[in-house]
């Protein structure tokens, strides 16, 4: 019970003006032998953020979320968490942190229940809190059905968001999810999801991931590494923007696509067009010089030189061609 | 202190969610008491001691303890585990004590169902009990001190049966120590002093003397000492290794 006042004397003791910066990383840097794996990496996150941390396999994505987790020692520079240093105070840094390794690992001969009491009472919970708690984390997860079989035996799925309950059983400040919805199903995906954006306001998030659709559907911001290297840090708008195809028209016709394709060609604002065919399906794609908005000048002349529109439409730009140009 | 408590409950209880616990216990027993009974001649002695029984604790322990202490921490590395273990907020040194003292737990708990031992040399005759306990004592210390060293080189690995053949084979070595399979190497070329501190390393002479009746604090010490040290190791080794 003792253990329980200090809990709850936690809330109070927390600053009183709100601390915007949660998740501050400063000059990262991780070496293994000659292998510089992580490189002076430094972002922060606010509360109320989802991160998305963007990079192809091996980019040093899950070496950099070890280190802000406190598992693995930086070679150099720190992160602090919530005011508390991981390298000089890691275990008030932890206590303040919900974190889902790579793979979801639990205990296998466990049951969810047990697992979860586990992770309960080493953060510092006892009797009614540690009940509360868990039924909480449990209903947010969806883990009711499975609480009484072992995990090994449980789905990919399941063990995914027995991993998830675990990390927001102390409901942290700060959740760090390495890969959250790897391996799992369109519909258990959009749970997760789902979940990440009703618990963003409060939290600040980082989310490691290399599916862009991910990006797209909950983060507010991402950063993009490769070999070690903070690469780009923007907001999932700006980094679309940055795409050859950012305000790019698609023009489908009905008929008459060569004559278009000299005509769009002539236009000031024109860079380029080139020609879509999927499966039959034909279109003309726009593309801007220097990413200036080119709609108008395009519906004009589609306009005056009254071409059978079937369809137009504005491309936003895409992540997944950016990603590729930043990385490779 | 709390987060010691509740990793050595978790891990306690991780022995009987398996049937680890189960196979182990019923092997020692068994072996333990067809050392006693017929490599040991219990009843032919016609002396109403224990020592038949004590005597085959370091070789009956020498196989036994590393297959109880070579999951501690390799299989918290194959699986991954340890990476959520270590980020939860526990210090390296409660994670350790739990998982060892865990282990003893376990341990003591197969060395105190051998009391049907004690009860058939109390009805056959009159022991002299103190001596039993001491014995008792001295065995404990030293399935500890092999534990230690098999939870250390446990930490070395993600493999479980070369964690078992590592502790297997060291323990092999700090058990004869003092006896000429070790010495041996030494004589020919090795200082006195150096030869004088290899056998006072052996876990079989400090065995002998606490079975003699006598938990002489030397002894005791002896094998706390060698616990203390190898958690110390276990702990720098979980550090080094726990990412690789």
């Amino acid at each position: 019970m003792a253990l329980l006042g200090t809990a709850t004397m936690h809330i109070p003791s927390a600053p009183e003006i709100p601390m915007a910066e949660m998740v501050a990383v400063r000059d990262l840097t991780r070496r293994f032998g000659a292998i510089l794996a992580v490189d002076r990496v430094s972002f922060s996150v606010e509360r109320g953020e989802v991160l998305g941390f963007l990079g192809p396999n091996g980019a040093g994505k899950s070496t950099t979320m070890k280190m802000i987790t406190g598992f693995l020692a930086p070679t150099e520079g720190t992160a602090v968490v919530c005011g508390a240093d991981i390298v000089a105070d890691p275990i008030a840094a932890k206590r303040r942190i919900g974190y889902l390794p790579e793979g979801a690992p639990a205990y296998p001969d466990m049951t969810p229940r047990s697992f979860l009491r586990f992770i309960a009472a080493i953060r510092g919970y006892a009797g009614d809190e540690a009940k509360r708690r868990i039924d909480l984390a449990v209903a947010r997860t969806a883990l009711a059905s499975v609480m009484e079989q072992p995990i090994e035996t449980l789905s990919k799925g399941f063990k995914r968001r027995v991993g998830l309950a675990q990390a927001l059983l102390h409901d942290p400040d700060v959740l760090i999810l390495d890969e959250p919805t790897d391996g799992l199903d369109p519909n258990q995906k959009h749970e997760v999801r789902t979940l990440i954006r009703a618990l963003a306001p409060e939290k600040a998030i980082v989310i490691s991931t290399h599916l862009l659709e991910e990006v797209d559907a909950v983060c507010s911001r991402a950063i993009v590494i490769a070999a070690g290297r903070l690469l780009a840090d923007a907001t999932p708008v700006e980094l679309a923007a940055r795409s050859r195809l950012h305000n790019a028209v698609r023009v489908s016709l009905a008929a008459g696509h060569d004559e278009a394709e000299t005509a769009l060609r002539r236009l000031p604002g024109v860079a380029a067009v080139e020609r879509i065919d999927n499966a039959g399906d034909r279109a003309l794609l726009v593309l801007p010089r220097g990413g200036q908005a080119i709609v108008g000048e395009v519906t004009d002349l589609v306009r005056t030189a009254g071409w059978a529109v079937r369809g137009l439409s504005v491309e936003r730009g895409r992540l997944d061609e950016v990603f590729r140009t930043i990385t490779a | 202190m709390h987060s010691t408590w509740v990793i050595f409950r978790r891990e306690l209880a991780s022995y009987f969610t398996t049937p680890l616990a189960y196979v182990f216990i019923v092997i020692f027993l068994v072996m333990a008491g067809a050392l006693t009974f017929f490599v040991g001649n219990f009843f032919d002695r016609g002396q109403a001691d224990l020592l038949p029984f004590f005597n085959y604790h370091p070789w009956l322990y020498l196989v036994l303890i590393p297959a109880l202490a070579m999951r501690l921490w390799a299989e918290e590395r194959k699986s991954g585990t340890i990476e959520l273990f270590l980020t939860l907020p526990v210090s390296i040194a409660a994670a350790v004590f739990g998982k060892f003292f865990a282990a003893w737990a376990f341990a003591a708990i197969a060395l105190a169902l051998t009391f049907p031992f004690w009860i058939t040399v109390n009805v056959l005759g009159h022991p002299d009990n103190g001596v039993i306990l001491a014995s008792y004592i001295g065995s404990l210390l030293m399935a500890g001190a092999f534990l230690s060293i098999g939870a250390a080189l446990s930490a070395l690995t993600k493999n479980q049966v070369i964690a078992f053949v590592v502790t297997a084979a060291t323990c092999f070595v700090f058990t004869v120590s003092g006896s000429p399979i070790v010495l041996g190497f030494l004589t020919p070329w090795a200082p006195t002093a150096l030869i004088d501190v290899v056998a006072s390393l052996s876990f079989l002479t400090h065995f002998n003397a606490i079975m003699r009746g006598v938990i002489e604090v030397p002894d005791a010490v002896f094998f706390v000492s060698v616990i203390a040290l190898f958690l110390y190791a276990n702990a720098v080794i979980v550090e080094l290794k726990k990412a690789d």
